[in-house]
Formats: C-alpha cells, sequence, structure tokens
C-alpha cells in the first residue's frame, strides 16, 4: 500500500512538471470524487468489522464439514458475503488446509470471496449501477461454482 | 444521494461511540469489533486517497482516444489482455476497480473491459496471488488463475451484449 503513495508522488511530481493548473484540477477532482463516496465506504467498513467478529470463528468450524458438497456451498456462500483483505483471508485459508479441509471447499471460498462482492454493493452500485451490480455478481457466482467444480475434479475430491 | 450520506455518516459516528465505550466499559465483543475495525481501516481506508488522486490525474491528463483505441471495441481482442493486466496491477482489488472502472468507461471502454478488468481485479491481483501460492500452494494459484480467465472473459463478452443490447449506461458524476 505504502507503494500506491510512491506512485502517487512520482505522477504528481511528473503532472506538475507539465501543467501546475491541470495538476490542481486533477487533485480536486480526485477529492471531490472521494469525498462523495466516503461513507459509502465507511458503511461497507462498519459492516465488515461487525462480520468478521463471529465469521472467523463459524468459517473454521463450519467448512470442514465432512460432506463437500455442503462444505462448498457453505463456503461459497461465506465468501460472497464477506470481503476481507487477503492477509487475512490466506491465512485462514492455510488454518482449513491444515485441519484437513478439501481443495475444494477452500476454492470455493477464496474464489467467490474474490469475485462476489454482496458486502460491497453499496460502492458498487454507486459506479456500476443497480443492474450492472447485480449482472456482474450473478455472472460471477456463476463462475465461482463451475472454477470449484473443476477444481474439485483436478484434486480427484469431485468423483463424478 | 445527500441525505443518504447524512445518514452513512450518522451511522458511522454511533458505530465509533459504540466502539469508544466499549474500551471504557471493557466490554469484550466491542473490543473485537474495534480491533477488526482497525485492520480494515488500516488496509482499505489507507489506499483510498492516492487511489483517487491516481484517478483524478487520470482522467485530466489521458485522452479518450487513447482509452477507445486500447479498451474500445476497436481494440479487439487486445483489450481483454490490457485489461488483465491493468487489474493485475491494481492494488486495492475490487475496492479500487470500481471507480477506475467508471473512469475508464466514460473514457471509452467498453463493458466487456471493464467488466474483465473489475473481476480480473481480485482474481489476478499479483501481491496477494504471491502471497495465496506460498500459503495454499503453487499448484492451487495457477491452476485458480488459468482457468480463471478465460471464464471472465466470456462472461464479460456475454455481459458486453447484454448491456448493449438494454443500451444501459453506467451512473456519471461519481
Amino acid at each position: 500500500m505504502e507503494y500506491l503513495y510512491f506512485i502517487m508522488a512520482v505522477l504528481l511530481i511528473i503532472s506538475l512538471f507539465f501543467s501546475r493548473k491541470k495538476t490542481w484540477r486533477a487533485v480536486v477532482r480526485g477529492g471531490k470524487k472521494l469525498l462523495k463516496i466516503l461513507p459509502n465506504y465507511l458503511k461497507i467498513l462498519v459492516f465488515l468489522a461487525l462480520v468478521m467478529s463471529f465469521a472467523e470463528d463459524f468459517i473454521v468450524q463450519y467448512l470442514g464439514t465432512q460432506n463437500i458438497f455442503l462444505g462448498s456451498l457453505l463456503a461459497i456462500i461465506v465468501g460472497s458475503i464477506v470481503m476481507m483483505p487477503g492477509f487475512i483471508a490466506y491465512p485462514l485459508a492455510g488454518v482449513l488446509l491444515t485441519q484437513g479441509v478439501s481443495y475444494t471447499v477452500i476454492a470455493g471460498f477464496v474464489i467467490s470471496l474474490k469475485m462476489v462482492g454482496v458486502a460491497t454493493y453499496p460502492v458498487e452500485k454507486e459506479y456500476m449501477g443497480v443492474k450492472g451490480t447485480v449482472y456482474r455478481n450473478s455472472a460471477s457466482i456463476i463462475i465461482t461454482v463451475i472454477l470449484t467444480f473443476l477444481i474439485g475434479l483436478y484434486y480427484g475430491e469431485v468423483i463424478l | 444521494m445527500m441525505e443518504g450520506n447524512k445518514i452513512n455518516y450518522g451511522i458511522f459516528a454511533v458505530f465509533i461511540l459504540f466502539l469508544l465505550f466499549s474500551q471504557l466499559i471493557e466490554f469484550e465483543f466491542g473490543k473485537v469489533v474495534t480491533d477488526n475495525f482497525i485492520i480494515f481501516a488500516r488496509d482499505m481506508l489507507l489506499i483510498l486517497p492516492p487511489a483517487f488522486i491516481i484517478i483524478g490525474l487520470f482522467e485530466v491528463w489521458i485522452s479518450r482516444e487513447k482509452i477507445e483505441n486500447s479498451f474500445g471495441s476497436a481494440s479487439g481482442s487486445l483489450r481483454y489482455i490490457y485489461a488483465v493486466l491493468l487489474a493485475a496491477t491494481t492494488v486495492g482489488g475490487t475496492f479500487v476497480a470500481f471507480p477506475v472502472a467508471n473512469s475508464l468507461y466514460h473514457k471509452g471502454a467498453d463493458y466487456s473491459s471493464i467488466f474483465t478488468y473489475i473481476t480480473a481485479a481480485s482474481l489476478v491481483m499479483i501481491p496477494m496471488s504471491i502471497m495465496e501460492a506460498t500459503i495454499i500452494g503453487l499448484e492451487f494459484t495457477l491452476l485458480r488463475i488459468g482457468l480463471s480467465i478465460p471464464l471472465v472473459i466470456i462472461s464479460s463478452v456475454i455481459l458486453n451484449r447484454l448491456f448493449l443490447k438494454l443500451d444501459y449506461e453506467l451512473p456519471t458524476d461519481v
């Protein structure tokens, strides 16, 4: 994340070199955009902070079910609703793996976590519109199911 | 919009008060929520100021022509490669990808590029994928990325057709 500040600084310097006026306009425009959407980001943060306070235990406890179909289904549901930074999600997936949770379930969890965003709806709908958001997420759920299934086949955990 | 913002800030203020109060009375659940909130806020909120300044610079400096040529329908299938490359290097995943996608769209990118971009932004982000490979395994990561990209592109092409048929427009002035 620090390097995004670094990139910003470099770009600003280059921009200043070419035009002070345009740089100022860019900064104002970026600032205005951020202020407009900030409350929606804050809403997501509040939701995630609350949900994550019991989601982690829930995930460790329930995704390890012996039934691979049920486990994957739960994984995809939980993964679709919440969203978490990688440095939380992957160590969690690592814990699941050491507990003997199948790759199929982990795939369902990790992929839906990334692709499907119920929690991010307040921000996505502002930029993509309601229809754009709903359609994209629906497509993402379908893709998640296909990918989970394929990964299960690959690891020999889903047997036809 | 303005009314909604007031309510959102209100909810946020109440939430912060709840966190502070939990610290005061040593309320265990409230403390857990506080820890989570700090982790998420550090990761997600701090990324927004530089991201939006860069979006501002993008909108001011990059010509419509350039975007149309690389992300518009004139660019052919190359635009998917550009979209995936841009996604792989977007810091912050979908959180940052949404506003970027909206800006790209208004500069002339077509639906298939931006849908590929948004979905790929979370799937192929380089730093996250490296972390995944170390923890879960390189085989898993390669498999996941290799299988997902074609599916993402196919779905974006379908969504593109659908939205063109619907004459759908993304929100402006956000």
